[in-house]
């Protein structure tokens, strides 16, 4: 295969994709540091009651009848094009029921109450998953690269996932805050489902690419070839771009059709994973290898 | 001849494939034997979780067992389809930190209904007199108000070891008695506390208030017992029932409840089934346009993928809700990956130069490196995020898991047998176009 001075552009350039990543992640942890987690009642208990009218009255009366009931602070969400979104603090079935009177009996869509600590449960449940998955997905890449330690060190290829793993989760988690200041998206359950389902993509997206940089040292091992570094990282980018794109694109047209068809529950969860498939693919491509040879140089 | 092998494979993967989806197809008839299941947020209904207090049991797993009975036996007798009552163990496998009681009432919308089908939950017990409580009367000035530890001590005995109450007509006198029948365990710890006791009160307890306190005349073995008081017949019927319900091993605490309306269900249901149509069909539409004949093969790769996982879901039963068809769908993108990453080992290999037959070997072996450790990565994952589950995320983890799988599996049976049987002997120019792919001339 021809192997030109263009095709090195991923690697030589990576300065310039370290400093676009090292951007958007700092713009994330700012978001995240001033507007703070948007968390849903998955979280910090309460309920959540969604009614559907036949003809919907404004968001302002709604509110305000709300108000009577004097249950503290609340939301109320327009949700399609007929339902409202209330969400208040954890109500008792007296509570429940009132709020569904003065309302004017609408059709309850549901209603959904989580007590405080089911929620501060889960809130840490969520943080060890995140951790354990972590902390797996390292030792399995330490353990499958581990024959390959020449002349980068197999963990140093688990320290690169991380990085690129960390990446994937802190952006979009920083465009989720972002949306949860400006237009109300919460913080739930699926949210969390959703990072770790990213969490994994950014993995086995990385590792596609690795792979290909461990067979191609293999390769000049057995020809007894002497290879620059980032002249293997940089042909094994280049063998694994199309696969990479064509994967995205074909995940891409999944989850696309899942946001634009699919159903409102599940609305925020397609967006947010069509968001890390972006920065998942960006990433195994354009910082977990360019990283690899930024180890490298290191060492020398 | 190798690629006679492989149509000979591929024949009978196509058969099976047929068999399957005509299984699909007749199981989806009203009364079929394997129906998909739906969780509740796609048919609508409400789920409660209980928080469950086992604190006093000694025999923690055996409690909770016994308490998922009669909450089965309350639901039925209330007529609820399809319920589904589990328990859920503390620990590390699960992560909770205490032992809890999930109840899934599906088409149950009236969530005040379905508290009222769980029955708040009355505990039952029995206790002794203090032996000093006469004494201790006598030093209180009268209205102090006394606490039922200030008088009783536990007999050790609760609704746990009661088998069922009835009402009972003494056939003598007439009286409404209240008959009571306690298992086997409950029936001799009834005869030693009776034995030891004769000629003192039995105080039968429910939620805290003294129901009657008979006298002990004798020892009672045999496990049953009547409760004598001036009952009128429906008060007698009362506390039966509150005696049933009382039963409860354990007592339970809300924690979390959830209803869904039929019709948000519905549509999630429908949304989501187009969802998957229309992806689906894009994806299909692009690998055909991208990589040509195999890409067609990749579409019926990925056909047999759906048939073969909507298979086992229906078998296991998986039950399937919105997160569940998301992580489903996903996971129809990531079977293409397998498909691709071989097709482009392909190319490569096509690109040396060499035959298509010998180019679609080497894109197998070569690629499957790679397809196995990424998709180890997506197990791993998927297997943490069942760990953590509540149901939403249980459904999610469960399906894209299953994908994986699934996906790797036809990956190198279907799409590896197909291709192979094919791969043309003799290559003309027409045959090379159609194995190629993407924009690149060869």
């Amino acid at each position: 295969m021809v192997f030109t001075k263009t095709d090195m552009f991923v690697v030589s350039y990576r300065k310039v994709w370290f400093i676009l990543s090292a951007i958007l992640i700092a713009l994330s942890v700012y978001a995240i540091f001033v507007y703070g987690f948007n968390l849903s009642i998955d979280f910090k208990g309460g309920t959540l009651t969604e009614v559907k009218y036949g003809e919907r009255p404004t968001q302002t009366e709604v509110e305000s009848k709300v108000s009577t009931l004097n249950l503290g602070g609340f939301s109320v969400r327009p949700s399609g094009d007929f339902n409202y979104i209330i969400r208040t603090r954890e109500l008792s079935r007296g509570e429940g029921l009132s709020l569904i009177e003065i309302l004017n009996s609408p059709v309850v869509e549901r209603q959904n109450t989580i007590g405080p600590t089911a929620g501060s449960e889960l809130k840490s449940k969520a943080i060890k998953a995140i951790t354990v998955v972590v902390l797996m997905i390292v030792l399995f890449v330490t353990f499958a690269f581990r024959k390959v330690s020449n002349p980068v060190s197999s963990w140093k290829y688990g320290l690169a996932t991380i990085v690129a793993l960390a990446h994937d989760v802190i952006i979009p988690t920083g465009i989720f805050v972002f949306l949860g200041h400006f237009m109300g998206v919460e913080i739930d359950l699926l949210f969390i489902t959703g990072l770790l389902a990213i969490l994994g993509y950014s993995v086995h997206d990385t590792i596609v690419v690795f792979d290909r940089v461990r067979e191609n040292l293999r390769i000049n091992q057995e020809e007894n070839k002497s290879e620059e570094f980032d002249i293997t990282v940089g042909k094994s980018v280049k063998q694994t771009f199309g696969r990479s794109i064509n994967t995205s694109l074909t995940i891409f047209i999944t989850l696309l059709a899942l946001y634009l068809f699919g159903s409102t529950a599940t609305k925020d969860f397609a967006l947010l994973l069509i968001i890390g498939i972006i920065i998942g693919t960006y990433s195994s491509i354009f910082v977990a290898s360019p990283l690899l040879v930024t180890f490298y140089k290191l060492q020398k | 001849m190798a690629s006679r092998k492989y149509l000979y494979i591929s024949i009978l993967l196509l058969a099976i494939f047929m068999f399957l989806g005509y299984f699909l197809i007749l199981e989806q008839k009203p009364g079929a034997r394997f129906p998909f299941r739906f969780g509740l947020d796609l048919v609508g209904g409400t789920e409660l979780i209980y928080r469950a207090d086992t604190s006093r049991v000694p025999n923690v797993s055996g409690a909770m067992q016994s308490l998922k009975e009669v909450i089965e036996r309350r639901v039925n007798i209330f007529g609820v389809s399809e319920p589904l009552v589990q328990t859920e163990r503390a620990g590390l496998v699960s992560g909770n930190t205490d032992e809890r009681l999930i109840v899934e009432l599906p088409g149950v919308s009236d969530i005040e209904l379905a508290k009222k089908i769980i029955g708040e939950t009355p505990i039952l017990e029995f206790r002794l007199e203090k032996p000093n409580t006469e004494e201790f009367i006598s030093t209180i000035a009268s209205g102090t108000p006394v606490t039922l530890d200030d008088v009783f001590y536990s007999a050790e005995l609760t609704g746990r070891y009661l088998s069922r109450a009835m009402v009972e007509f003494d056939q003598n006198t007439g009286a409404v008695l209240v008959g009571l029948e306690f298992t086997s365990e409950g029936s001799d710890l009834f005869a030693k506390i009776t034995r030891e006791n004769i000629g003192k009160p039995l105080a039968v307890i429910l939620d805290g208030a003294v129901l009657s306190a008979p006298i002990i005349q004798s020892e009672i073995s045999g496990g049953k017992a009547q409760i004598t008081g001036n009952f009128t017949p429906e008060e007698a019927k009362i506390l039966v029932r509150n005696l049933n319900y009382g039963a409860l091993p354990v007592p339970i605490i809300l924690a979390t409840s959830q209803t869904i309306g039929s019709s948000l269900g519905d549509e999630a249901l429908h949304s989501g089934l187009l969802a998957g149509e229309i992806g689906l069909l894009v994806l299909a539409i692009f690998l055909i346009l991208w990589y040509r004949l195999p890409g067609l093969i990749a579409s019926l790769a990925l056909v047999s993928y759906i048939i073969l996982s909507l298979t086992i879901f229906k078998l296991i039963p998986v039950t399937l809700t919105a997160a569940g068809l998301a992580g489903f769908i996903l996971s129809i993108g990531m079977a293409v990956d397998a498909n691709v990453l071989i097709f482009e080992r392909t190319k490569e290999e096509l690109k040396k130069g060499k035959s298509i037959s010998d180019a679609l070997h080497e894109g197998f072996a070569r690629a499957w490196l790679s397809i196995r450790d990424s998709n180890i990565a997506s197990i791993i994952t998927a297997v943490v995020l069942f760990w953590l589950g509540t149901s939403a995320v249980k459904g999610f983890a469960l399906t894209l898991g299953l994908g994986v799988l699934v996906s790797m599996f036809t990956a190198i049976t279907v799409s590896r047998a197909f291709l192979f049987s094919i791969a043309p002997k003799k290559e003309t120019i027409v045959k090379r176009f159609l194995f190629s792919n993407g924009f690149h001339k060869n």
